[in-house]
């Protein structure tokens, strides 16, 4: 464990049982998931059992408790994206990228999930790979856009 | 930015801003709402700030990027001033054109102004525009004209102009009788009256109080909370500054959720900006009063817009609601009395103080008062924000607003309330919308996500959709919603797979009214919104599905069949590319076949399909 990395996080906080859930955030950011001994630590300084953690982390959609891929690539599956062809979108990189929904591909390069609406419901179909946004996603299109992210 | 010492202060340096800002300079406001965020506004005002540069214009126009223009589905906006003039769906590639044409010449680029669906009709103004012509804009007023990280261009418009008015001019229980007086409701969901929600609070008499701002927006199909944070963020932070005096609380929070990290980094923005202006802190603008705000970040789950779960969130535990009474008004947040308001409640706050309750009841219904935000998508031709006085017609919102449905389909249906509304059928298109008269339809008003429907959505699938949703999102914790979200989708599973039986519909029946008086929060409650509503108005299609084993939207996958027509297809292969379990075969340059056995009827060959030749029965 990089004791130094945490304590970059931890020092921000006083400390306290309800700071855990920032505290995870900046973590799963940090690090892409919770790693176990980070997780330990974290219980051990803000004094919350782990069990508390445990159902925190799993609780939460935004956590993971394996490492994700260096991609994420989220389908929206809002009601507006529903009705315009998000879940063959979903189709379609799943079997593009050899991953089911919630998992990463062998060569760790693309996480796959679905969410439930990304407010750019006029834009339906949307999908984000990373921080970009993708409009009116189209099957056709999705062979592009994954090729600016396969190295 | 100074720090306000007083309101004179504020005053002098209010005076001052609007002298020294010349209404003549031209202005470019490029849109960076939800909408058009995605299709690229970044890279066209990236394009202006080299076009300007380039033809030395940089000092003498102002180029600003802002929140929603509301016609989100004719994205990228950009709005030019002082003449007024809007163009849409502006590409990098259009820019050097309306610098030359516009900025310089004082002429009109025609082919990217508005055109009017059925008329052609060319409009230049945004007042010319059908679209905005029946609108009321009171909360998103300022989101076209601003930058929304400038706290200068908050205090030109008047900001903070209603938290002098309130600190200095009127007692706790004035500001909390206007609130009262102007009838607002909750723009949450539930509609309960905000000024009787802040009595409550404030008669607790606890020296220890919050305020909460319920950013966490988490009905699918709705994105006005979300415009607002990242377009007029200092609107929502005055009105929960307003709130805080008004209860006598020191502290608050606005919890977003964690799909809207600009909003976030907005919010943060404009909080330090309040707090360098000394609008935050203690002692503002020394009326000895102290009150801060901090962020709460969501972590993904649907339940914790609920107020109790919010709260339980904050507090660092998973989102599990708890059974009311008692209100968080009475114990909320670390068990003090708390006010928690959405985002858009807060944002009329400050319009309220400034223009008076009387004026803002004149507005709406009996019932329901001011305007609310909707969310016009799907099945119209003018996706995009609006807001409306309460009592509009939805015939008002879906036709002459959003301009009809595209390509001469059917109107179908209208879902509002998100996840816990229901669907609301074409016999009630003049139906005026309010609190009241959406309840009386089995719906509700939600925050206010209006999803058009045409006649290629499938109503069951839309209840399904919803039953799914609702099902994965459930945090478990009472049983009639967690066990009867679970049998509700499982019989959705049998009647879209063709397995339905007649018993079917009156076994959902009886579990929707299980659920709903026996629910411990408004998620297990209310689930039962979008069965009903479609067993009542679309029950035609249940049957379709159940006797025919028929979807007639072609919709529900397993009950459909796809076939490629020999006669129109050119052996392409884009299909055979496409199908992931490879299903369809044939030699190239001749008609491919779909192995029947094979087909997961994903319909992924249909969509990629450019000639047409996958049939879909
Ligand atoms: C399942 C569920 C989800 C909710 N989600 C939200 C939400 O995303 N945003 C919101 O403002 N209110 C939401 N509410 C309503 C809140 O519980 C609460 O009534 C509201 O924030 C109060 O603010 P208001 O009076 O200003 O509407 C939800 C309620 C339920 C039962
Ligand atoms: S439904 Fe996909 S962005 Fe809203």
């Amino acid at each position: 464990m990089d004791a130094a990395r945490l304590e970059a996080i931890l020092s921000r906080y006083e400390g306290e049982p309800y700071d855990l859930i920032p505290v995870l955030q900046e973590i799963q950011d940090n690090y892409g998931y919770l790693p176990k001994d980070e997780v330990k630590e974290v219980a051990r300084r803000l004094n919350v059992p782990l069990t508390q953690i445990y159902s925190v982390a799993t609780f939460y959609k935004m956590f993971s408790l394996i490492p994700k891929g260096r991609h994420q690539v989220k389908v929206c599956l809002g009601t507006t994206c529903h009705l315009k062809g998000g879940p063959r979108l979903v189709d379609s990189l799943s079997s593009r990228l050899g991953v089911e929904v919630g998992y990463t591909s062998k060569d760790g390069q693309f996480s796959l999930e679905t969410v439930g609406c990304l407010g750019s419901c006029a834009q339906a179909p949307v999908m984000m790979v990373d921080d970009k946004y993708f409009a009116r996603v189209t099957v056709d299109k999705v062979p592009k856009i994954l090729k600016l992210y396969q190295s | 930015m100074p720090k306000f010492e007083s309101i004179d202060h504020l005053n002098e340096y209010r005076r001052q801003l609007r002298a020294r800002r010349d209404p003549s300079q031209p202005q470019v406001l490029v849109c960076a709402g939800p909408g058009c965020l995605p299709l690229g506004s970044e890279e066209v005002a990236q394009a202006f700030r080299a076009q300007l540069e380039e033809k030395g214009l940089s000092a003498q126009v102002a180029l600003k990027t802002s929140g929603c223009h509301g016609l989100c589905a004719r994205g990228v906006r950009v709005l030019l001033r002082p003449q007024e003039i809007t163009y849409q769906k502006v590409t990098p590639a259009d820019v050097p054109e309306i610098v030359e044409t516009t900025l310089v010449g004082g002429g009109v680029v025609e082919r990217l102004l508005h055109e009017e669906p059925e008329t052609h009709a060319l409009c230049r103004h945004k007042g010319d525009i059908p679209f905005y012509r029946s609108q009321q804009a009171i909360v998103l007023r300022k989101l076209d004209v601003i930058d929304p990280e400038s706290l200068d261009d908050y205090l030109a418009l008047g900001g903070y102009r209603s938290l002098r008015k309130a600190f200095f001019e009127m007692t706790p229980d004035e500001v909390i009788e206007a609130v009262e007086r102007s009838g607002l409701r909750g723009r949450g969901g539930g509609g309960f009256p905000t000024g009787r929600k802040w009595r409550i609070c404030r008669d607790t008499g606890e020296p220890i109080k919050f305020v909460i701002c319920n950013g966490d927006e988490g009905d699918p199909g709705a994105f006005m909370d979300r415009a607002v944070m990242e377009g007029d963020p200092h609107a929502v932070i005055e009105g929960m500054i307003i709130g805080a005096y008004a209860i006598g609380a020191r502290r608050g929070y606005i919890y977003v959720r964690h799909e809207y990290p600009l909003a976030v980094k907005r919010l943060q923005l404009a909080i330090q900006q309040a707090r360098e202006a000394g609008f935050l802190g203690k002692n503002i603008l020394r009326s000895g009063f102290d009150f801060d705000i901090q962020i709460s970040q969501g972590s993904g789950a649907f339940v914790c817009g609920e107020e109790t779960a919010l709260i339980a969130s904050i507090e660092g535990h998973i989102g599990e609601p708890m059974p009311r009474p008692p209100y968080p008004a009475v114990s909320g947040l670390f068990g003090q009395p708390t006010i928690i308001n959405n985002v858009e409640t807060w944002a009329n706050v400050p319009e309220i103080i400034n223009m008076g309750p009387e004026w803002f009841a004149a507005i709406g219904t009996e019932g329901s008062k001011g305007t609310k935000i909707f969310s016009l998508v799907g099945a119209v031709h003018h996706s995009g924000l609006v807001e409306v006085p309460m009592g509009t017609t939805l015939r008002q919102i879906v036709f002459d607003i959003g301009g009809g449905i595209p390509g001469g389909r059917a109107f179908k249906a209208v879902q509002t309330g998100g996840p816990s509304g229901g669907c609301i059928p074409a016999e009630f298109l003049d139906l005026p919308v309010d609190y009241d008269s959406l309840q009386q339809v089995g719906s509700i008003m939600g925050s206010g996500g209006l999803i058009v429907m045409d006649e290629t959505s499938c109503m069951v699938d839309v209840a399904r959709y919803f039953i799914g949703f609702l099902y994965e999102e459930s945090c478990g914790k009472c049983t009639p919603c967690r066990e009867g979200l679970k049998q509700l989708k499982k019989i959705y599973e049998d009647i879209t797979y063709g397995r339905g039986e007649e018993k079917h519909l009156t076994l959902m029946e009886d579990l929707c009214a299980v659920m709903a008086s026996a629910s411990i929060c408004g998620l297990g409650q209310s689930a039962v919104n979008p069965v009903l509503s479609t067993l009542k108005y679309f029950r035609h299609e249940y049957e379709a599905h159940i006797r025919d084993k028929k979807c007639p939207a072609l919709v529900c996958r397993p009950l459909l069949k796809y076939t490629i027509d020999p006669e129109t297809c050119t052996g392409c292969l884009a299909c055979v590319r496409e199908c992931p379990v490879g299903a369809i075969s044939g030699l190239k340059k001749e008609a491919q076949e779909i192995d029947q056995e094979l087909c997961i009827k994903c319909g992924l060959c249909y969509e990629v399909c450019q000639f047409d030749a996958v049939r879909r029965e």
